[in-house]
């Protein structure tokens, strides 16, 4: 029953994330289960998930990691997969008890991550993190299908005369994202086919932490030595490799509440819940002291990252100067995101605000922030431009890389400048008037100005400038470019005069 | 063989024979009403949209004139920018959907309406207040936002523009009308009946780099023009155009402007808008090279112009 219970909710959760992440076409609202993933809330520091999930692991131990990790249920279902006949050829896979728990490696490994993460190579964090590889396997790989079918279905009712569905954009963004997202399918796939959740209690940061967690945690999987036999099934059944049976014992560091081994128990002697009279419940193979040795080392290890950190900011300091050649390419953060520090420190890559981007402005970057920055957003112009009155992206950021901005806020924030080359000014080459730029400019950033004759031609004004890349994507010669701001500025207000109109008109003509 | 040749060719001469005096009539009918010269523009002023919009019609022979019982109609209004109708960055709705009633009362069999944005479409659609009012009327909003739904055009006439990609609906209609808001531009100074062409096309980037008003001036030679230019200048932008910045560029005129010259029709708005705001015909050029190019008259004192004040 609580399998089935814990299922149904596993399900439910990776439906909604993996609709949020399916999103094309504002087609679903977006469900803030998001700001509920661990990491992202750590990083955030949302007090509110972070109480919520750390209690219900010390109330009920690692029920995260299966129901709300969508990459949890994932590997289910590839543990189920290999369950079925058309992969089994012999008995049904058998799981059985592993003593080694790497518990010290596992340490060791969040430690080396969050030196990763301190020296700004979040990326390393972000390939291990589970949503975001979660959410990077469903953006690359399951949306472009989806909305092929959506553009499929789109054509044909549109053919009928019905326009509630439109086409939507599904043109490869980045070859470097989708290489990621098919090699997390593939090892996490995998691992999971044939060793079930080994990933999430030997890589998984979140595992690693709530493992530990929930040793302490007040209801969980105990053996009732009185009924106990010592068969074995239910460690067959633990994809964990967690139950020793032989001597009664399970290790809480590993176990990850998927209640599979209290059905598989004939005797009735695995249950959940708090501890009862005459059973022994026994708190792991861990010796008692190990977690917390390991715990005290990998704050030694936090100690030494702390250094790097200072030398870190050090660094980014100095390259905050503003460069405004115009072939300078500086990568643009979106509005929300404050600077690129902020950002390339706080976004795991789980491309949340790229599927929810309307218009496909954000994508995920290569090497434009450097390798720490690798499947972080970033603007690009080519196929179209930041929306002024749009803050899609910085509500969907769970993780405070892209933190909540108003759109008055907005308006006034400049995360690039526009720099304008009127060499290759159609203007200038051809003579002929254009004013594409201008058209776009939201701000007045470029207004025309009088050239030769009628002639008019562009004039920055980067002190209003937003960056929002209006003039960038529709410039038919590439005379106008925005550079990216490493930190953002503000903007002065557009101007706004009142245009008097005197009362006495006619047609005129 | 010949025959069959023979019956068809009598078929086909019996519907044109059809179709000349189904049109003969209505001018007839036209002239009649008004007694005189056939209406060449009409100019309405002091109403609201709607009834400017029956007041010019009524002028210029009613909506029956244009829109046959049955046929395909598609209005093309500028829903550019993700603005609102008090900003006049883009057509007044209620013109919109009064349109469209029009259309769908005098037995049209469909009324779509799209427009290329710029900015992003829904939110064009949406925030102009068009795509409320146009399904209220009964009209079908149609995106434009992927080339899929464009083919192309030659302009045999053009000078610089020699082909573009039409929206398909344009092209498969049996009545369109073109149906502008008056704004000021950046390039093109300022953007009426001809400028708001840009919006059938897909390729915005073509036009501005084969030079802006060669270009627009090159698009009212598509062989198949609307049926008649509406010139909303009920709301006019007279700074910061196209997009605006706020309702302090835009001024309350309460105007309308309608006629199957877009070259004069054109003329007109850009005379009316001159009360407000310099502005001379040289410095919007497409205009003279469109009736260079024969495509209309900027001579109004040669027309039959109609002006009411409601």
């Amino acid at each position: 029953m609580l399998r089935k219970i814990r299922i149904a909710f596993a399900v439910a959760v990776l439906l909604l994330f993996t609709l949020s992440f399916m999103e094309i076409a504002e087609l679903f609202p977006n469900f803030h289960i998001q700001n509920f993933q661990f990491l992202p809330a750590l990083l955030s520091l949302n007090v509110i998930a972070l109480v919520i999930i750390i209690g219900a692991t010390l109330l009920f131990g690692r029920v995260y990691c299966s129901v709300l990790c969508p990459l949890g249920i994932f590997q289910d279902f590839f543990d189920w997969l290999a369950n079925r006949k058309c992969f089994t050829r012999r008995n049904k896979k058998k799981y059985g008890f592993k003593e080694k728990n790497y518990n010290l490696h596992r340490w060791i490994w969040l430690g080396i991550l969050l030196v990763a993460w301190l020296c700004g190579v979040t990326i390393l964090v972000g390939l291990f993190e589970p949503y975001s590889a979660f959410g990077r396997m469903v953006s690359q790989l399951l949306r472009p299908l989806f909305g092929l079918c959506n553009n499929l279905v789109a054509t044909i009712a549109q053919s009928k005369g019905n326009y509630d569905l439109f086409l939507v954009d599904v043109s490869l963004r980045s070859v470097f994202a989708l290489i990621i997202a098919i090699l997390t399918f593939l090892i996490v796939g995998h691992i999971s086919f044939h060793h079930g959740r080994t990933w999430c209690n030997t890589v998984c940061p979140v595992g690693t932490i709530l493992g530990f967690l929930s040793k302490y945690s007040l209801f969980k999987m105990r053996i009732d030595t009185t009924k106990c036999n010592h068969c074995g099934a239910c460690a067959k059944k633990c994809k964990a490799y967690c139950i020793d049976s032989k001597n009664q014992n399970i290790d809480y560091s590993r176990c990850v509440s998927c209640f599979n081994c209290i059905s598989n128990c004939k005797q009735g002697a695995m249950y959940y819940g708090l501890p009862k009279k005459g059973s022994v419940a026994i708190d792991g193979t861990d010796k008692p002291d190990a977690g917390r040795r390991d715990f005290l080392r990998s704050s030694m290890i936090v100690g030494a990252a702390v250094a790097s950190q200072q030398i870190h900011a050090r660094r980014t300091e100095q390259s905050g100067a503003v460069v405004s050649e115009f072939d300078k390419q500086i990568p643009l953060s979106p509005a929300g995101s404050v600077s690129h520090d902020n950002l390339n420190r706080f976004c795991t890559g789980c491309h949340m605000c790229i599927v929810n981007c309307p218009q496909h402005v954000l994508k995920p970057a290569g090497l434009e922030y450097g390798i720490g920055g690798i499947l972080q957003p970033v603007m690009a112009f080519d196929k179209g431009y930041c929306n002024y009155d749009c803050t899609i992206c910085s509500e969907t950021c769970p993780a405070g890389a892209i933190k909540p901005i108003s759109v008055e806020k907005k308006h006034i924030t400049q995360v690039g400048h526009v720099v304008f080359n009127p060499d290759k000014c159609v203007v200038v080459k051809k003579e002929k008037s254009c004013g594409a730029c201008a058209e776009h400019c939201p701000v007045g950033g470029i207004v025309m100005v009088k050239y030769q004759g009628y002639l008019t031609i562009p004039e920055t004004h980067t002190e209003y400038c937003i960056g929002c890349g209006g003039c960038e994507y529709i410039c038919p010669e590439h005379a106008v470019h925005i550079v990216g701001n490493p930190v953002h500025t503000e903007a002065q207000a557009p101007q706004e005069d009142k245009v008097e109109i005197s009362d006495d008109f006619d047609f005129g003509f | 063989m010949d025959r069959r040749e023979f019956l068809k060719a009598l078929a086909a001469a019996g519907a044109l024979v059809t179709i000349k005096s189904n049109g003969l009539m209505d001018v007839m009918a036209a002239t009649s009403a008004k007694s005189g010269k056939a209406v060449d523009m009409a100019a309405v002023m002091n109403g609201e949209p709607a009834a400017m919009l029956d007041a010019a019609l009524k002028e210029l022979g009613g909506i029956e004139k244009f829109v046959k019982k049955g046929q395909k109609v598609v209005l093309k209004p500028n829903i550019g920018w993700a603005r609102t109708p008090e900003l006049g960055a883009n057509t007044n709705p209620e013109l919109v959907a009064r349109m469209v009633q029009l259309c769908l009362e005098a037995g049209a069999a469909e009324v779509k309406v799209f427009d290329h944005s710029c900015d992003n479409w829904v939110r064009c659609y949406d925030l102009s207040g068009i795509q409320k009012a146009v399904e209220a009327a009964g009209g079908i909003m149609v995106p434009a936002d992927n080339v899929s739904y464009y083919e192309k055009v030659e302009l045999p006439k053009a000078k610089v523009l020699k082909d573009v990609l039409v929206h398909k609906a344009i092209l498969d209609c049996d009545v369109w009308f073109n149906m502008p808001v008056l704004k000021t531009h950046g390039g093109a100074k300022l953007t009426i009946s001809m400028k708001n062409l840009m919006g059938i096309v897909w390729d915005r980037r073509a036009i501005h780099s084969k030079g802006l008003h060669e270009s627009i001036a090159d698009l009212t030679t598509f062989h198949k023009p609307a049926a008649l230019n509406i010139v909303d200048a009920y709301r006019i932008m007279t700074a910061n155009g196209p997009q605006g910045r706020s309702e302090n560029d835009v001024a309350l005129t309460k105007a309308l402007f309608a006629s199957t010259d877009i070259v004069a029709v054109d003329t007109a708005a850009v005379k009316f808008f001159n009360q407000f705001k310099s502005m001379s015909l040289e410095e919007v050029g497409h205009i003279a090279q469109a009736q260079a190019l024969g495509m209309g008259t900027m001579d109004l004192e040669s027309l039959n112009v109609k002006r009411v004040k409601l």
